[in-house]
């Protein structure tokens, strides 16, 4: 090999450019995310009592709590679904969502010590959860049909499931890659403003509460139902319900906006993520 | 051939609080910007010396780095803490970005800051192994296909199905450093900090540096170890003050550091007439000073001492402490002194060759009449570096104890 310019394998610049992605350099490290996937999710159950069982203790929890107070005593319809189905199917798929979206979103100060001793391409880390998540969400969905097989047999409610529900890795996917890009975006953020990270438990919040989790999106009207149907996880959970309760309808065009959403947020996280990246050891 | 080109390198860093400001200092970055001026907080002022409290709230922890490093070749970084070693190796690993210029490089670069990255508690050893080698950047069939040959250098195979939280410190940093000696890239990165735990841990890793030389692959080896630069590298760097002082082969760079250190010391102080000179009423320091004034620690060293005396005892009652960095006292030593003509009193301590260990020592005088009436205490006279001498075996790091004498073994 001569020691021309052109034979230099890397060149490190002060500068990264927007666009100065390098998808091949991630899909080398696939190894990496596969071995965090793993660390996640035998760390995170290894010292407790119960260990993986908390996965189903969560979600129902939540589920009974609804119940008890929005459907007991605030008497919030549920169109006619099983109370307890119908937030329980909510809660699993909002919680894959706010998830993706909150651990991501500390990625840079979350993974300080790593990241300051040795070089990897950063998307690994995000990567890694959202999957590790995935698996999460897998094991609760069994849940959900177990608790919907039983509510159907012992307790009369009714379900009606239609060839929609094929659709549903299309809308897990698509929380993913909205929970992944709003997540990085924001870890990108918080790195120079700290003061955003505590807004994001206000606003994960609030988003629930903004999104049809606790009641169908027939339950409001006016300019609630516009500024609703405005957020693009409402279209993912009715479309869910649709298919699986067979209420509401199926909105081609809010999955369209979702998607387009999804992808956008994906592309601007993506963008700022990177370009934080390389300098973000100097002002964490 | 280069293997790695570093060309017109800088690093600014920003002082104290970070977070504050942060979004003002953007907007006028902005606002210069679009009028095409140049970045307020980039004009080169700060220099990287802590001493000194800048105007500045930004620093330059590198200015103006410039060299490259052939194939096979390793270079050592030596220099005092602050002088921008630790930035310039970040860079280099890809930690950080530079503020200007670049570096160039050719081939898989590995760099070890430290060993160990990654490891989770909870994870096994064997579990760990493969998750801290592949944020090393290693495959999983590479790491597959070392897996043994890992676990047997490191010598934990009882315990590798054992989460490491319950590795003694030991186990733990040898289990680390297995996976980072199996790496195979073609250049190595390798900070201070693997020069730290016990003596076995340390030859195990400067062994493995020298094997990975030896293979044709080129080590940049950063460190305050002189003995370790000296017996390992071929080139060195000195830096100072984040900019580049000195290059050449190790001894040379490491002579010239050393040299530089001795001009901060102060191994003797000498004073024409008693006016000027320290002490009181009664006892005025004429001189004070250490032959030869680089001493390694195989030679014989004099402190010569002459003071004026104009208290009415004749004789006078000089002892000193010697002080190590640490400022504990390595051992004290006295002496009574005879005043001559000119009511100069003079004498010379000698420290036997072979029995001092390296390091930076100062001296503490204590004048008393000869009834033992104290007179004068007065303290840093002088200081000086006694210097290691290169060994021939394979552990470099420093030798515990206050002194290090040379005693007689009889096999």
């Amino acid at each position: 090999m001569k020691s021309s310019d052109d034979s230099w394998t890397e060149i490190i610049k002060p500068k990264r450019g927007w666009l100065d992605i390098n998808i091949q350099e991630i899909w080398r490290y696939r190894d990496l995310i596969i071995l965090f996937v793993r660390r996640d999710f035998v760390s995170i159950y290894k010292q407790t009592i119960l260990g993986p069982l908390w996965l189903f203790i969560q979600p129902l929890f939540t589920t009974f709590i609804f119940y008890f107070v929005f459907n007991q005593i605030a008497k919030i319809s549920t169109e006619g679904v099983d109370p307890i189905l119908f937030y329980l199917s909510g809660i699993t798929l909002w919680n894959y969502f706010s998830d993706c979206f909150s651990k991501t979103s500390n990625t840079f100060v979350a993974n300080a010590s790593i990241f300051g001793k040795v070089y990897f391409p950063r998307l690994t880390t995000p990567i890694s959860i959202v999957i590790s998540n995935l698996i999460k969400l897998g094991i609760q969905v069994v849940l959900f049909v177990i608790i919907a097989f039983y509510q159907v047999t012992f307790n009369h409610a009714s379900i009606n499931i239609n060839s929609t529900i094929l659709l549903l890795p299309v809308l897990i996917l698509l929380m993913a890659i909205m929970g992944l890009g709003m997540g990085i975006l924001f870890s990108a953020l918080t790195t120079k403003y700290r003061d955003l990270s505590f807004l994001l438990t206000f606003g994960i919040q609030l988003l629930m509460y903004a999104t049809p989790i606790i009641y169908p999106l027939s339950f409001t009207t006016g300019k609630l139902h516009q500024l609703l149907s405005y957020n693009p996880i409402t279209p993912i959970i009715e479309n869910f319900r649709y298919s699986f309760f067979g209420i509401g309808t199926f909105d081609v065009g809010g999955l369209i906006y979702s998607t387009i959403f999804s992808i956008s947020v994906l592309f601007i996280g993506i963008l700022f993520f990177n370009k934080v990246e390389n300098k973000f050891m100097d002002t964490v | 051939m280069q293997v790695i080109k570093v060309e017109n390198l800088f690093k600014q860093y920003q002082l104290g609080q970070v977070s504050t400001g942060t979004i003002s200092h953007d907007l006028n970055r902005w606002f210069h910007k679009i009028r095409g001026k140049e970045d307020p907080y980039e004009i080169i002022t700060g220099e990287n010396a802590r001493e000194e409290k800048g105007t500045s709230n930004y620093v330059w922890a590198l200015k103006d780095i410039n060299f490259d490093v052939k194939q096979g070749e390793v270079l050592g970084i030596i220099g005092r803490n602050g002088a921008g070693k630790s930035t310039l190796l970040k860079i280099l690993s890809k930690v950080t970005a530079p503020t200007k210029g670049t570096i160039k490089i050719r081939g898989r670069i590995a760099s070890l800051l430290e060993v160990g990255t990654g490891f989770h508690p909870e994870l096994t050893g064997r579990e760990n192994i493969f998750l801290n080698g592949a944020i090393l950047g290693m495959s999983k069939s590479e790491i597959r296909s070392k897996f043994d040959e890992i676990v047997a250098f490191s010598g934990v195979e009882k315990y590798i199905d054992t989460p490491v939280k319950r590795y003694s410190s030991g186990m733990y940093v040898r289990l680390a450093f297995a996976v980072a000696a199996h790496l195979e890239p073609e250049i190595l990165i390798v900070d201070e900090v693997l020069a730290v735990g016990d003596a076995e841990f340390q030859k195990k890793c400067l062994g493995k540096m020298k094997d990975v030389s030896n293979q044709g692959r080129t080590v940049i080896f950063v460190s305050h170890n002189l003995v370790a630069v000296k017996s390992l590298c071929k080139r060195g760097i000195l830096m100072e003050r984040g900019g580049i002082t000195f290059m050449g082969s190790a001894d040379e760079t490491v002579e010239h550091y050393m040299k530089v250190n001795a001009e901060q010391l102060n191994p003797s102080i000498s004073f024409e007439s008693p006016t000027d000179a320290p002490g009181n009423e009664l006892i005025k320091i004429k001189t004070v000073s250490v032959e030869p004034t680089n001493p390694f620690i195989t030679d014989e060293i004099s402190i010569h001492f002459s003071f004026w005396n104009f208290s009415n005892d004749p004789s006078i009652f000089l002892a000193f402490d010697l002080f190590d960095l640490h400022e504990e006292v390595v051992f004290g030593s006295g002496f009574k002194f005879e005043t001559g003509p000119d009511n100069i009193c003079q004498g010379t301590c000698v420290i036997p060759a072979d029995l001092m260990n390296d390091g930076v020592y100062s001296i503490q005088l204590y004048f008393n009449s000869s009834e033992m009436r104290p007179l004068i205490n007065l303290s840093s006279v002088i200081s000086f570096e006694i210097a290691d001498k290169e060994r021939n075996y394979a552990y470099f790091g420093k030798i515990n104890g206050a002194v290090r004498p040379k005693l007689k073994w009889i096999p």
